[in-house]
């Protein structure tokens, strides 16, 4: 047993998250989120992603992809979650092989969710699913354009729930990192918040459910067992909600400010953790397996 | 101990019950939330009608233009407007909730008669002034200067978070009316100011909240001249009020609100019921987690009133216990709702959405649940004070 990163898969995490600071920013981010419209995508960055290869990252050398695993796509998937890099990304990755231009990023593909909401549709080129009837949302993330769906919405497919895992788990990093800044530099009473044990162990609990979370993703990742990848999932959500949550209350009123990232990280997470399945079928299914 | 209303009560309760019946029918349509006049002058247009009915102010002292009535009056009060669906004290709650009843405990005949009637007329808005950039949990360490000018304060500083402050008359405003030396501490020089809000040199700058409108703002304070009058308690003295004001912005602000949890929580059990998630036995049993909680949280609701009557109208250090367990509850509430919305929970005109951002303000606002707790163990357990 090795169950450690590789040079390689270090070095495509580091590539990935150094496309995405240069491309993706915090200004990039800003601006989407402080415009007063809806978001709209960036289909040259697509393009750039695509040459990444973001999205034909698991598609055999042969049919002009990375050759990759799953472990290698959770790492890209991770790195989207923490820049929080919006679009149908997942969509468009499953799609990769099997929907012309998906893998260069020329072509954008959405699909409909298991929980029968619709992302991207104006945005996007093709959509996977049963669309008919459907009416926007105003949605709770000012960075996902929302539709919902009349018809009955399809099971979830595993891979998507590992790929989604992964970007919460890259969220949930992202706010520990944050709420952790935050406490060095603010000071109140004299001294850096972080000095009070309250703040400490709010921080501390945002490590170890990221942590946690992490070997969980990167096992499923690896061995690809859904019932695995489900209860990744579970984890997963469960440290990018808490921990958004947590690193808002860290930021104090500052954290209830649209101008701080922190309600952006909030948002999304709510959204992708309503993608998979519920937190308590999974619960059932790990119970039924005792 | 007695949970019983007397017939007087229960006559009481009648006459509000069919009194709301009518005037609730008359009232406007409600505003759009980002239509800040327009919400001004509803809360105020409600707190009017009140006041003509005789419900204006109903526990305040007789003596501070208030009814004197019993806390179980004041209860069945916010328990009938609740039920009845009246709207919220909205801009009114600094005012109705804490600078008010501060300036009822803690100011002169002559300042309770010209700031408490036009609060229980519904002719003024009060917000606070408290927090600054730098001082929000650490209050005292405060900077905004107050130096004496003959009969004036110039009053220089900024504030922070202050909500209502672009529809406020007047602000609850703490000033350092002394400097921080080696032999005055950070809470000594303080002094608690009412301040008119058209005063030359306040410029008022709306923020934005994660829920997407202004719900406060940041208030720049350029030289403006408070009349020395305008102080309540003494000079250096403002510390003590403030705790005044603290434990009647912890300890009974948020009374009404209790009732509100527990009609939102009826309506999910009635939603999760027509929706099939009440088959879901951990969801009924959230649910039902949070009936025994608000149900608690409204007889600590009870007895904290009762004990604010007994101790002779301020409430005590035990609005923190509530505090910390309400805003919880709350937040609890909002997630519970959005279990029960599933997928509509990510849709911001559903009902119940906009009120879970909200929700995530509770355990920062009006001192965060960290300081609570530190309030809890240093002040009621006297555990030792941390650095
Ligand atoms: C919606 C909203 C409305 C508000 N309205 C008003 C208003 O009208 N008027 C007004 O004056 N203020 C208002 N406030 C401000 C509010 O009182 C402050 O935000 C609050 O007191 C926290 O201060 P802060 O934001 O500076 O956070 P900080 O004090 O910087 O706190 C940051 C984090 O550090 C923690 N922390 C700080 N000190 C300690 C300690 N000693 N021990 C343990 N943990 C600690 C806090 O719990 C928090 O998690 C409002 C705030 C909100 C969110």
């Amino acid at each position: 047993m090795d169950f450690q990163l590789t040079e390689d898969q270090r070095a495509l995490r580091k590539g990935v998250r150094e496309l995405l600071a240069g491309r993706f920013g915090r200004d990039e981010l800003r601006a989407l989120a402080d415009a007063p419209e809806e978001p709209r995508l960036d289909r040259q960055l697509w393009r750039e992603l695509g040459e990444a290869g973001f999205f034909a990252l698991r598609l055999p050398e042969s049919e002009g992809g990375v050759g990759l695993g799953l472990p290698e796509a959770v790492l890209a998937f991770e790195e989207a979650g923490r820049a929080l890099l919006p679009g149908p990304l997942v969509a468009t990755h499953l799609a990769a092989g099997e929907i012309e231009g998906a893998a260069t990023g020329a072509t954008v593909v959405t699909a409909v969710d298991s929980s029968g909401l619709l992302p991207w549709l104006a945005a996007s080129d093709v959509v996977r699913g049963d669309f008919a009837g459907a009416v926007p949302v105003r949605s709770v993330d000012p960075l996902t354009p929302l539709h919902r769906t009349p018809a009955a919405p399809p099971d979830p497919d595993p891979v998507a729930v590992l790929l989604t895992a992964a970007e919460q788990l890259g969220s949930a990093a992202r706010s520990c990192e944050t709420a952790v800044a935050y406490a060095r530099e603010r000071t109140q009473f004299g001294q850096p918040i972080g000095a009070f044990q309250a703040v400490k162990h709010l921080c501390a609990q945002l490590l170890v459910r990221t942590e946690l979370a992490r070997a969980a993703v990167y096992a499923a990742a690896v061995t690809a067992v859904p019932a695995e990848i489900r209860a990744a999932a579970l984890l997963a959500d469960e440290a990018a909600v808490r921990g958004a949550r947590d690193c808002l209350q860290v930021h104090g009123g500052m954290g209830f400010t649209w101008e701080a990232d922190v309600h952006l990280h909030l948002k999304r997470a709510w959204l992708r953790a309503g993608l998979g399945p519920s937190a308590g079928a999974v619960e059932e299914e790990w119970a039924a397996a005792l | 101990m007695d949970l019983t209303c007397t017939e007087e009560e229960e006559e009481f309760r009648a006459g509000l019950r069919s009194w709301l019946a009518d005037a609730l029918p008359q009232l406007p349509p409600r505003p759009d939330p980002t239509d800040w006049p327009g919400r001004r002058a509803y809360d105020l247009g409600w707190q009017r009608r009140l006041y003509d009915a005789g419900y204006a102010g109903l526990h305040w002292p007789v003596d501070a233009g208030g009814r004197g009535a019993t806390p179980t009056q004041h209860l069945i009060y916010l328990e009938e407007t609740e039920r009845a669906g009246a709207p919220y004290v909205g801009a009114n709650f600094v005012g109705l909730l804490h600078a008010g009843p501060t300036i009822a405990a803690e100011g002169t005949p002559e300042q309770r008669a010209r700031w408490l009637p036009p609060i229980l007329r519904g002719d003024e808005v009060w917000c606070q002034g408290f927090s600054e950039p730098d001082a929000g949990s650490d209050l005292a360490s405060l900077r905004t200067r107050a130096v004496r000018d003959g009969d004036h304060y110039i009053v220089s500083g900024s504030k922070i978070w202050t909500s209502h402050a672009e529809v406020a008359d007047w602000c609850e405003l703490l000033v350092r009316t002394s400097p921080v030396t080696e032999d005055v501490p950070k809470h000594r020089g303080i002094s608690w100011l009412a301040m008119p809000m058209d005063a030359p040199g306040v410029t008022v700058r709306p923020l934005r909240t994660l829920a997407g409108s202004t719900e406060f703002a940041e208030m720049f304070l350029d030289e403006v001249r408070v009349p020395v009058g305008n102080r309540v308690g003494d000079e250096n003295d403002g510390w003590r009020v403030t705790m005044v004001t603290l434990s009647f912005e912890r300890g009974t602000a948020f009374v009404g609100e209790v009732v509100a949890c527990r009609r939102t929580l009826a309506a999910l059990a009635a939603e999760a019921r027509r929706c099939g998630r009440w088959d879901d036995p951990v969801l009924r049993r959230r649910l039902g987690r949070l009936n025994v909680e608000f149900h608690a949280l409204w007889r600590l609701t009870q007895w904290n009133v009762s004990e604010a009557q007994r101790t002779g109208g301020v409430p005590g250090t035990g609005g923190s216990v509530f505090k910390l367990r309400y805003s919880h509850a709350r937040q609890e509430l909002y997630d519970t709702a959005a279990e029960v919305l599933g997928a509509g929970a990510l849709d911001l005109d559903q009902e119940w959405v906009l009120d879970r951002l909200s929700s995530l303000s509770y355990t920062i606002a009006a001192g965060t649940s960290q300081i609570q707790q530190n309030i809890v163990a240093e002040r009621i357990l006297g555990l030792p004070k941390g650095r």
